[in-house]
């Protein structure tokens, strides 16, 4: 029964992605590309990845689409659909077409080689399961997922943290003078919007510093508390409460580094310890707590940037 | 077939359907959608496989999570690069 479920939500999720490629208007693939970032949450949840499941939800499908959204906007808004902003190319010439025949039959041969390679997987070697389980004790926090992240693999999170900067480093070189015409003259915001969105504020807030705090004994952590940071901030500045970040300014640029900074000090201060963030054990919990509060701030306000900076100025 | 191996295959799928997109000449927010598709295969196969005798493993999610929060920037640095082109092709035409 349940895995009829699970065949089921596959599948579901097949078609999602399927029609998000294929559909003709691009408002429509998006809007079937957050469905299909539900049913991905869904499915991580079956997958017993309630860490992963709370991100899709909020960043993957919630801020992504967010993004997209607001990049087909700014798109309608030019005068003249300009060719790259243009729906599907139709194959013009045999040659597009034939071009794209092989590629299809590419793709339908690697699909084929993966499932075969799928279902005919030897058993795994290692078990990093028992390994995890093992050292869980002495890694500062009982979540095995926050353990790993902040812990066994610290550098990981601190490598994914710089490769956010660098994004927003390149989303702030990108962003030009604007074109006047992208510059959407937007409607005011529904007052319902507003006032809904200047009460859901504190609670979002209050919401984000729980699951920061829940995530050292259970599912939730750093990543989630800024996914919801953002998204408030998102939900701010759509319902036009708070202005789009026309430049980072000091204070914003020092909070978005600020993660990263700690996180480096940390590493920089325990290299004594023979590994890079290798934790004393006796202050692994609060060291990761204290890096975990830090990255939030970062998280947060890089998420947010990503947004706010690229949305046009008004 | 548990439950991994069946998110697993589908992850797959997604795979090839997503970098197929990103290959074909689409418009190119459809080729971020691709993309994202793309990323989400390879998330759901990492962690389906690693899971396939049913119990969890805090790695592949650790992995994934870490993932998913760096495909987020990467679509937004995409857009920003499509917003600056279609802008820079617009003011082409004035320029001449």
């Amino acid at each position: 029964m349940i895995l009829a479920f699970d065949a089921l939500l596959a599948l579901g999720l097949v078609w999602c992605a399927w029609r998000a490629l294929s559909v003709r208007d691009l408002t429509h693939a998006v809007v079937q590309f957050v469905v299909f970032g539900l049913l991905l949450a869904l499915a991580w949840a079956r997958l017993a990845a309630p860490d992963i499941a709370l991100a899709e939800a909020a960043i993957g499908a919630g801020l992504t689409g967010a993004l997209l959204l607001d990049s087909l906007r700014a798109s309608n808004a030019g005068a003249a659909p300009s060719p790259s902003g243009a729906d599907i190319a139709v194959p013009t010439s045999n040659l597009a077409g034939a071009v794209r025949l092989a590629v299809w039959a590419a793709a339908v041969v690697v699909g084929a080689a993966l499932l075969l390679a799928i279902a005919t997987l030897p058993p795994p070697l290692i078990d990093l399961r028992a390994q995890v389980a093992g050292a869980l004790g002495a890694s500062g926090v009982s979540h095995a997922v926050t353990a790993v992240l902040l812990n066994f693999r610290g550098y990981d999170t601190l490598l994914e943290v710089v490769v956010l900067l660098l994004a927003l480093l390149g989303l702030l070189a990108c962003r030009g003078e604007h074109d006047p015409v992208a510059t959407a003259a937007d409607a005011p915001a529904e007052p319902l919007a507003r006032a809904l969105s200047r009460r859901a504020t504190p609670v979002l807030t209050l919401t984000a510093v729980y699951v920061l705090w829940a995530g050292t004994t259970q599912p939730g952590g750093a990543f989630q508390a800024a996914a919801l940071l953002a998204a408030t901030a998102v939900l701010l500045h759509i319902t036009r409460i708070v202005p789009a970040w026309e430049r980072l300014g000091f204070a914003r640029r020092l909070g978005a580094a600020a993660g990263v900074l700690l996180f480096l000090g940390i590493a920089a201060a325990l290299l004594a310890e023979g590994a890079l963030l290798r934790y004393p054990p006796a202050y692994a919990g609060s060291l990761i707590l204290l890096i975990e509060s830090g990255l939030t701030v970062s998280l947060a306000l890089i998420l947010a940037a990503l947004f706010l900076c690229q949305t046009e100025t008004q | 077939m548990s439950t991994g191996l069946l998110y697993a295959a589908a992850g797959a799928m997604l795979f090839v359907l997503g970098a197929t997109a990103l290959i074909l000449p689409l418009a190119p927010l459809r080729r971020v959608l691709g993309f994202n598709v793309m990323g989400s295969g390879a998330f759901l196969l990492l962690v389906g496989l690693a899971q396939r005798d049913g119990a969890a493993d805090a790695v592949p999610q650790a992995m994934v999570l870490t993932g998913i929060v760096v495909s987020v920037a990467a679509t937004a640095l995409a857009l920003a690069i499509i917003r600056r082109i279609a802008a820079l092709e617009r003011k082409a035409p004035a320029d001449d």
